[in-house]
């Protein structure tokens, strides 16, 4: 059983949470004028690191809210979450 | 009948009448029970916005809990923590249309938003000496009277339904409130874990 600390209710069993991919991912500014590559980039290329990595989850079926968490892809250790505008820790993103 | 009679059913009004037919086995240690027909308004608002919140106030004649997972209980009238801009109101019997007006009024021109959800969801408790351990059964929240006490609420599941739990007494008592077609399958999952330490419905 993972717990993942939703920054607004704290920590809760992982059952409660729906994980929504890897944060940080901004979309083009401007779509119309980039490259296919860059679009590409931006739709399917995603990070698989190894150790820490930023990710997006929702408290499903707590307070509904959307953030950002940072978990080690190795020992699954989730660092505390953090909101979804804020930079991650270590000032990655 | 007549037709102008509305006719209304909770939704354990099965469940509940069911249980009548149930036979006490010696002292029970949970107690299973409906509040059927409490009003539930929805509301939804910034809480940095002062006028927002002075309005709710002077409406409700408290403020909202800005602390996540907390209730206050008004003389009638509940609210309820569910997010960073969203409260569950639980009024009396038939009183959510008087408090949805006083907070439409109340809220003319600003930012926020109040429904009613009254007909979507009801409120099970569940009290007894054993409550909490029949709850545990489901629930993975730690429900010591350390963690989670007195004026203290939590989205969470109970037996996969997602449910708003609330602490209401040192019985001890708990509220869930749970959508309606969630009511009965919850309701006789917690009788179903209740069995072993005497449960009594009603």
């Amino acid at each position: 059983m993972l717990l993942i600390e939703c920054p607004w209710c704290g920590p809760r069993d992982e059952s409660e949470f729906a994980y929504g991919g890897e944060a940080h991912i901004v979309r083009p500014p401007d779509p119309a004028n980039v490259s296919d590559e860059e679009w590409a980039d931006y739709l399917f290329y995603r990070k698989n690191p190894l150790g820490d990595h930023q990710e997006q989850w929702q408290h499903a079926s707590g307070c509904r809210r959307w953030f950002n968490a940072q978990r080690d892809t190795l020992t699954y250790q989730i660092e505390r979450g953090y909101g979804i505008g804020e930079a991650a820790p270590g000032g990655e993103g | 009948m007549s037709s102008n009679t509305a006719r209304r059913q909770s939704p354990l009004a099965a469940f509940m009448s069911r249980a009548e037919d149930d036979e006490a086995v010696g002292p029970a240690g949970v107690v299973i029970s409906e509040r059927p027909y409490l009003g539930h308004l929805n509301l939804r608002g910034d809480p940095a916005d002062g006028e927002f919140m002075g309005a709710v106030e002077r409406t409700l004649g408290f403020a909202l809990p800005a602390a996540p997972n907390t209730v206050f209980c008004g003389e009638e009238v509940l609210a309820l923590w569910l997010g960073p801009d969203e409260w569950l109101i639980i009024t009396p019997q038939d009183g959510q249309g008087a408090v949805e007006d006083a907070l439409n009024a109340a809220l003319e021109g600003a930012v926020a938003s109040v429904t009613d959800v009254t007909g979507g969801q009801t409120v099970i408790n569940i009290s007894g000496r054993n409550a909490r351990d029949a709850l545990d059964k489901g629930c993975t929240l730690d429900l010591h009277p350390r963690a989670f006490g007195e004026r203290q609420c939590a989205q969470t599941l109970v037996a996969g339904v997602g449910v708003t739990l609330r602490w209401v007494d040192d019985t001890p008592s708990f509220d869930l409130v749970v959508r309606r077609s969630f009511a009965e399958h919850l309701a006789l999952w917690l009788r179903d874990a209740a069995l072993e330490y005497g449960a009594a419905v009603g």
